[in-house]
């Protein structure tokens, strides 16, 4: 195993489990344990936990930390109360997407954000050198995070918390403890299916790990794999940074122009975004599904009518679904619902289709 | 331990072969299938065709990779697996039954001659496999 791999503080665990290892961003993180179809499936059904302890968190505290995540950020961070959360985007100058993000408003003036594991140096230096008149804390090492997702999943964390989690809306939180661990109990997840994220300091998150396996046993729980959380965000269409967002993509054409508010005042990639916003995106993400049997990849071309438009961002075998299904920027003519295309694979170009997403209905909490 | 079975041939890409009279099936061996996962799709050539020894013939694909199959043997196609179109997961359920893969006609005895025994592919993937 590569040695220059970083570990989570749930290495051990997810060894003494069976799971697979696979370098993932620059971590050791668990692939799989049963399998990525059984395990997608138990996410769907009952209850999964996934270890996320590799993403990153920082704080900002002080009267500059709202006007710096005001500056650096797409979305309007004025409209969150303390205890809510909001998704958004960082944006370069050029428009380009520096990382997708949660947003959470801790305090008065205290907010927390939780980034990519693969970002979390390139996101360090760009909250830092262009956030200023904040203070900023990195707080990435100190902090591990389970996933907990699934309709058993309110029954499960209950179960263990000191809090009643039923009253924790969707992107709110809450903080307590559960199995006796401080935790930021956060309503939010990346399957599509109600759930939480679960904050705890580094060195107690195996015993909330063992405490959640161990008591989930009543609700059929079992560990989840980075394999499944792909197949599962993915009917869901949530897109994945470094597959179908990154630093050329602009948040209008990946279809995340509900998170960028240019009426709250100005921020990084405002102008270049609205001269977007104004031409119309020359390209649209859009939901594809393949008509003829094949496996749409990462990187695999598009075509309209034996012309290149576009090129496959993520696809897979979606299990919920049954179909294989992708995500992909196209020529914004051809991005409407229903357009016919072709993904070309392996030198032969298979017939798809735009469809609408969610793939999967999703079932998170509402309201 | 693998299952690895006593009366078939196989190669260094993870294939076996069984001898069927002048025919050879091939598929694809416990220890790939362990390896690749939940197998998702698989596209095959069609009857008729010529494949080749050691030259690649179609491609299985698992959730998270994409993998190419190769022949054991030279010869034409006579039969392809179609229930695998439909059903990928039998080459996890059952790789040396239902999941197998292509027959074709076995023209070169030298070619089987060169397949791994049993005990040298068992010896292979204890070795790691690759």
């Amino acid at each position: 195993m590569d040695t220059s791999l970083k570990r989570t503080p749930l290495f051990s665990a997810h060894v003494k489990a069976g799971a697979r290892m696979v370098p993932f961003g620059g971590w050791e993180m668990p692939v799989q344990y049963s399998g990525i179809v059984e395990e997608h499936r138990t996410v769907r059904t009952a209850v999964g936990c996934f270890d996320v302890s590799h993403m990153g968190e920082f704080e900002v505290e002080g009267p500059g930390a709202l006007p710096a995540l005001q500056r650096l950020t797409t979305n309007d961070v004025a409209a969150l109360e303390i205890g809510q959360i909001q998704y958004s985007v960082l944006c370069h100058e050029h428009g380009g997407i520096v990382d997708d993000l949660t947003v959470y408003r801790l305090d008065a003036d205290r907010y927390m954000i939780t980034v990519n594991a693969s970002n979390i140096d390139k996101d360090w230096a760009h909250v830092t050198s262009q956030g200023g008149g904040a203070r900023w804390r990195n707080v990435s090492e100190t902090t591990g995070l389970i996933a907990v997702q699934g309709p058993k999943a309110e029954a499960l964390v209950g179960r263990l918390a000191d809090l009643d989690v039923t009253r924790i809306g969707y992107y709110r939180f809450a903080q307590g403890q559960v199995a006796g661990v401080t935790t930021l109990v956060s309503r939010t997840g990346y399957t599509g299916e109600d759930g939480f994220e679960l904050y705890a300091p580094a060195a107690e998150t195996e015993r909330l790990w063992n405490a959640l396996i161990e008591a989930g046993r009543a609700e059929g729980v079992a560990p989840i794999g980075l394999g499944a959380r792909d197949t599962l965000r993915l009917e869901m269409r949530y897109a994945l940074y470094g597959n179908d967002i990154d630093d050329t993509t602009n948040p209008l054409e990946a279809g995340l122009g509900w998170v960028v508010k240019p009426a709250k005042g100005e921020f990084l990639g405002r102008a270049a975004i609205e001269r977007v916003r104004a031409a119309g995106p020359a390209r649209k993400l859009v939901g594809i599904e393949m008509t003829e049997r094949a496996v749409a990849r990462h990187g695999y071309p598009v075509v309209k009518d034996g012309a290149p438009t576009g090129v496959v961002t993520s696809g897979s075998y979606g299990p919920s679904v049954d179909r294989y299904i992708a995500m992909a920027y196209v020529g914004s003519a051809h991005a409407a619902v229903g357009a016919e295309l072709g993904v070309e694979i392996r030198g032969q170009v298979k017939s798809a289709r735009v469809v609408k997403t969610p793939f999967h209905p999703p079932h998170v909490k509402k309201g | 331990m693998a299952n690895v079975p006593a009366d078939l041939r196989y190669t260094r890409e993870h294939e076996w072969a069984k001898q069927e009279g002048h025919r050879v099936r091939v598929g694809i061996t416990a220890f790939a299938q362990e390896q690749l996962g939940d197998v998702v799709f698989v596209e095959l050539p069609k009857v008729g065709a010529r494949v080749r020894a050691h030259q690649t013939f179609g491609v299985v694909e698992s959730v998270k990779a994409v993998s190419d199959l190769f022949a054991p043997v030279s010869g034409e196609v006579v039969e392809a697996n179609a229930e695998l179109a439909q059903k990928p997961e039998i080459v996890n359920q059952e790789p040396y039954g239902r999941g197998w893969m292509l027959v074709v006609t076995a023209a070169d005895a030298k070619e089987w001659e060169q397949l791994l025994t049993a005990a040298q592919y068992e010896q292979f993937i204890a070795e790691g496999g690759h």
